[in-house]
């Protein structure tokens, strides 16, 4: 429920304030999302199935933020920025994808 | 047989999101999709409750960050597609332009900026005396009646066959305003704005005054914009010249306009 209040009021705050991104963050927002995103849908697959921990969830969201940003920053100064972001995108989206679909299968029981 | 066997693999193997599960162990829902009906409200609805713990409020302030960053990307995305296509030479134009206009418009600042301190530091009305008169002086400067000094050209135009029309004289004239001439003599006639040409035997008559060749116009305005202007491949002195006539374009860095139209 406060998850829910939180992202609704973040979008808000985002549509208000306009915010610029900072140009050194520029390219790890982008995956640092996908991470999160990710890191929420295992938070409420977590929760559906009567599992969730909120120590884990923060940890793994915070973590996992961390570490796809970290993953793109090597691959910027290895040179192989585009590729590694593809790979970590690919990635989170396939865990997205499987976490929708534990969501999907416990909510609707298909 | 199958379909037992589907339903609950997928949920007893959850390796994607190990270390959500993993943490505390007892996954007690398996087996429990058969039914749909009741218990995903019942989930749901259980989600939904708020519980106001240190957890709770940490999960809430994490998803605000994640909020504000996805509209924050997505807005920053959208700025960037407008120029994300455009090649590099189009994106080397528009810098250019944009500098050259802000350079015209910081220019433009401070004129106006001088002009705001000067008129708030008398207060007798002296600079906004000078003001008027400056742009009296402009707009008699376009109008045609006071004369003129200034940097521009000279062209001398002698016409031994009597080929030249007034349609090149009007020609001539459009080209040096389409130059920037601010300030135009032919003859001893000051162009206006409503100056005209008329074709006689033996010349031009220029707003009723008749001028015979050779042609002698003074155009004040950038020197070299102008006499580019007038030699364009196909321009004014090419036709001209195809007509027999014989031009000089002079630049002078200084010369003098003293006809003046009445009014």
């Amino acid at each position: 429920m406060f998850a829910l209040i939180g992202l609704v009021a973040g979008v808000l705050l985002g549509l208000f304030l306009h915010p610029s991104v900072p140009l050194w963050l520029q390219p790890y927002l982008p995956i640092a999302i996908v991470a999160a995103l990710d890191a929420m849908f295992g938070g409420v697959r977590a929760r559906l199935e009567g599992v969730f921990d909120e120590k884990t969830f923060v940890v793994s969201f915070v973590g996992n933020t961390i570490i796809a940003a970290l993953i793109v920053f090597l691959g910027d100064q290895l040179g192989v920025g585009s590729q590694l972001s593809t790979g970590v995108v690919v990635v989170l989206g396939v865990r997205i994808f499987s976490n929708a679909a534990a969501i999907r299968r416990k909510l609707f029981g298909a | 047989m199958s379909e037992h066997s589907e339903a609950p693999a997928p949920e007893a193997a959850p390796e994607p999101e190990a270390e959500d599960a993993a943490e505390t162990g007892s996954a007690g829902e398996t087996g429990s999709a058969g039914e749909p009906v009741r218990r995903p409200l019942a989930l749901v609805g259980d989600m939904l409750r708020p519980r106001l713990t240190r957890g709770q409020a940490a999960g809430a302030l994490l998803c605000l960050v994640l909020g504000f960053a996805v509209v924050t990307q997505v807005r920053a995305n959208h700025h960037d597609t407008k120029f994300a296509t455009a090649r590099q030479d189009e994106l080397v134009g528009i810098l250019s332009d944009l500098t050259q206009r802000s350079e015209r418009l910081r220019g433009d600042l401070r004129d106006l900026e001088n002009t705001k301190a000067g008129l708030e530091r008398d207060a007798r009305g002296q600079t906004a005396l000078e003001e008027a008169r400056r742009r009296a002086d402009d707009y008699g400067l376009l109008a045609g009646t006071v004369p003129a000094q200034g940097p521009g050209v000279e062209i001398v135009v002698t016409d031994p066959r009597r080929a030249v029309r007034a349609a090149n004289l009007l020609d001539a004239l459009e080209e040096l305003r389409d130059a920037g001439a601010e300030v135009v003599q032919v003859g001893d006639v000051r162009a206006g704005v409503d100056t005209y040409f008329v074709d006689r035997p033996e010349g031009v008559i220029a707003d009723g005054r008749f001028l015979p060749p050779p042609y002698r116009i003074l155009a004040i305005g950038d020197p070299h914009t102008m006499a580019t202007a007038l030699g364009i491949p196909g321009g004014v002195v090419r036709t001209l010249r195809g007509l027999g006539a014989g031009v000089t374009v002079t630049p002078r860095a200084r010369m003098t306009v003293s006809a003046v139209r009445s009014g």
